[in-house]
């Protein structure tokens, strides 16, 4: 009997649909252009967006409180260019302090937007608006004006983005570690689930002991340390460092990957599985288009129309399934 | 033939004009204001230290002065002030195409020479403008380029930026022009444009894509810094024998560039920002001296670099064409890659 339900809830669960809907993509692109379909293939895609796959974790946590942060490819245009600049000047040669570097300028970046968001209850868009122009003027700034630091002084680092253990590329194990560790952090730890709480109901948490602005400190500044994180990754993938990195497509594809995993605009719903799912499909679609020989001009708006389907989709199913849920608690 | 000679007699008394002030130190006491887009521009610098330098080997004292921000706004300010300093000359590298209109013909009207090189203002607001190579030679250097690495038959792709980029869809423009009219390129075959909107992440899947789609594939050629080294990187990282040209930053292609299978990109082109700056201060002395006017088919001499005639730009106007892009090959890539 419980068999039952537990196999019930998972079929009737949001992250089960979404995976349903990874699948048939994967099996429809397949099957008209086999190149998508090799370890090769998806290796190279998960490479090629590790960043966006990294920073939709804290994108999460960040969404779960209701907030919202468009400053964090800023932040990571800052902590990649510095390193970048560190490499070229600075003389900076070890891998490791690189990444240690670009996670604490991250950090410190998310921590004053957390901070300014917590403390001064300015709306988290409006504040990460005026802090998306600061980093990306300060990465500028640190560019001498925009410079690139290129391969050529980048070093051993670039290795990182090439390099791979047990057969599978280095950035890729990058994911999968930060999917586990927010996997487990979100579900088993306290701090995890008062994020949720904090998300659910604010007032509630607050009279339940939680400090709920050191909450929204946290996940701002969680925020910062991907981001910081991903400026590295970023630089070791691309094997250069330039301060209009990401500029053009921001933080829309992090939100957007966000809301299709099941991640609510107003807080309190989304689960790392969730937000797995839906990156993996912001990385598909603009690497499938090309694949299926679509006209250049019309990826995008394909790339738009396909969100939104997925999206409202997902929505009418889920909605289907709380009525039906509902209902059964009726009786 | 008598025009020719006509031509060859007009340049002869133009050489002992220019060789005759010369000797008179062809710009001495000369005061040149040299105003850049913005501060910080390391690629726009190259050319104003070379223009600074080509300047004072004349013995002319030059200013250069930037905005406190890339826009018109800012310039018009540094205009304003410059104007009332009277300079012989302003060259300037313009952050808008008609906005700064009113201020320059001031500045003309005041007897000021307005010189401009690297970004154009409209025709109404300079004498005459220095180009580092026009939208011609660098498509056809491309399109040579393409052919002469594809081994004269074969598939070849082009990477752009964004599909609305105008730069990138002028040079693409000359190339397909090439490509469908002239015998050499016939057996050719170009497959449709992929665009990778100045992003390493969208280049990099872009150019998967083509490798994917297009087996047979020999070339892509990339007219944009950041899209030719997103594909150097990921055809060089899978050993792929796809070759790569088109044009980049040399420090940012150092690493993959060589004539070897270990390297994706044979050779690849740019602009020469060094003789930029120089033929542009040697036009601007010239105008300022009255060897120039600015008209049409007018010719002078800039130096070693030789003689040049004013010829009629894009947009309507006047302008000196410093001559063809600039090849970064294993010969030279080191020591270029110091520079860009």
């Amino acid at each position: 009997m419980k068999q039952k339900s537990t196999l019930k809830k998972l079929l009737g669960s949001r992250e089960f649909l979404l995976l349903v809907i990874v699948i048939a993509m994967f099996l429809i692109v397949s099957a008209i252009n086999p190149a998508f379909f090799s370890f090769k293939a998806i290796s190279d895609m998960m490479k090629n967006n590790a960043v966006t796959m990294v920073m939709a974790l804290g994108m999460l946590c960040v969404m779960l409180v209701g907030g919202i942060d468009i400053s964090c490819m800023s932040a990571l245009a800052l902590s990649a260019m510095s390193i970048g600049m560190l490499f070229k000047y600075g003389g900076l040669t070890s891998t490791i302090l690189a990444f240690l570097i670009a996670t604490a300028i991250g950090t410190a970046c998310g921590f004053v937007v957390g901070l300014i968001i917590s403390r001064a209850d300015v709306p988290p868009i409006i504040a990460t608006m005026g802090f998306m122009y600061i980093w990306r003027a300060l990465g500028y700034l640190v560019s001498f004006g925009g410079e690139w630091a290129g391969a050529n002084v980048l070093g051993d680092f670039p290795n990182f983005g090439t390099g791979s253990l047990l057969g599978l590329n280095n950035l890729v194990w990058v994911i999968i570690i930060a999917y586990v560790i927010f996997f487990i952090f979100m579900k088993w730890f306290r701090l995890g689930r008062k994020i949720y709480a904090v998300g659910s109901n604010p007032e509630a948490a607050q009279v339940s002991g939680i400090n709920v602005r050191n909450i929204k400190l946290l996940v701002y500044t969680v925020m910062g340390v991907l981001s910081g994180l991903s400026g590295a990754l970023y630089v070791a993938t691309y094997a250069s460092a330039q301060p209009n990195m990401n500029e053009t497509t921001g933080a829309m594809d992090i939100i957007a990957a966000c809301v299709i995993g099941g991640v609510s605009m107003s807080g309190g719903r989304g689960t790392v599985i969730g937000v797995l799912l839906g990156s993996f499909i912001m990385a598909m679609i603009p690497k499938a288009l090309p694949l299926l020989h679509i006209d250049a001009l019309w990826q995008n708006t394909i790339k738009g129309v396909l969100i939104l389907v997925v999206v409202v989709v997902n929505a009418v199913l889920q909605r289907v399934a709380d009525r039906n849920a509902l209902s059964r608690r009726e009786m | 033939m008598k025009k020719t000679l006509i031509g060859a007699a007009v340049a002869g008394l133009m050489v002992l004009g220019t060789a005759a002030t010369a000797f008179a130190g062809s710009a001495d006491g000369m005061k040149i204001a040299l105003v850049g887009k913005s501060a910080g521009n390391a690629f726009f610098e190259i050319a104003a230290s070379s223009f600074v330098e080509a300047a004072e080997a004349e013995g002319a004292t030059v200013d250069v002065v930037y905005p406190e921000a890339a826009t018109a706004d800012a310039q018009i300010k540094v205009l304003d002030n410059l104007i009332s300093q009277a300079p012989d000359a302003i060259c300037i590298s313009a952050n808008d195409v008609n906005a700064l209109q009113a201020k320059l013909e001031e500045a003309m009207d005041a007897g000021i020479k307005v010189s401009s090189f690297d970004s154009a203002p409209n025709p109404d607001s300079r004498q005459i403008f220095i180009n580092q190579a026009g939208t011609k030679a660098v498509g056809q250097a491309l399109m040579d380029a393409v052919c002469d690495l594809a081994g004269g038959e074969g598939q070849w792709a082009i990477l752009s930026a964004t599909s609305q980029a105008a730069n990138q869809n002028a040079w693409i423009a000359v190339m397909e022009d090439l490509a469908a009219n002239d015998e050499k390129y016939a057996n050719l075959e170009e497959v449709p444009i992929a665009y990778g909107d100045d992003e390493p992440q969208k280049s990099t899947d872009q150019t998967q894509a083509l490798l994917d789609n297009y087996p047979d594939l020999k070339v892509i050629c990339a007219p944009t810094t950041v899209g030719i080294a997103a594909a150097a990187k990921l055809l060089q990282d899978s050993g792929s024998a796809v070759k790569l040209t088109g044009l980049g930053l040399p420090s940012e292609m150092k690493e993959y560039t060589g004539a070897d299978d270990a390297h994706s990109c044979p050779y690849f082109y740019l602009w020469d920002m060094q003789g930029l700056g120089k033929l542009s201060a040697l036009t601007t002395i010239a105008l300022v001296n009255g060897d120039i006017t600015g008209a049409l088919d007018e010719t002078f001499t800039a130096g070693d670099l030789g003689e040049y005639t004013i010829t009629e730009a894009d947009d309507g106007g006047t302008e000196v064409v410093l001559g063809l892009p600039l090849e970064f090959n294993e010969e030279n890539i080191e020591e270029m890659a110091k520079l860009y």
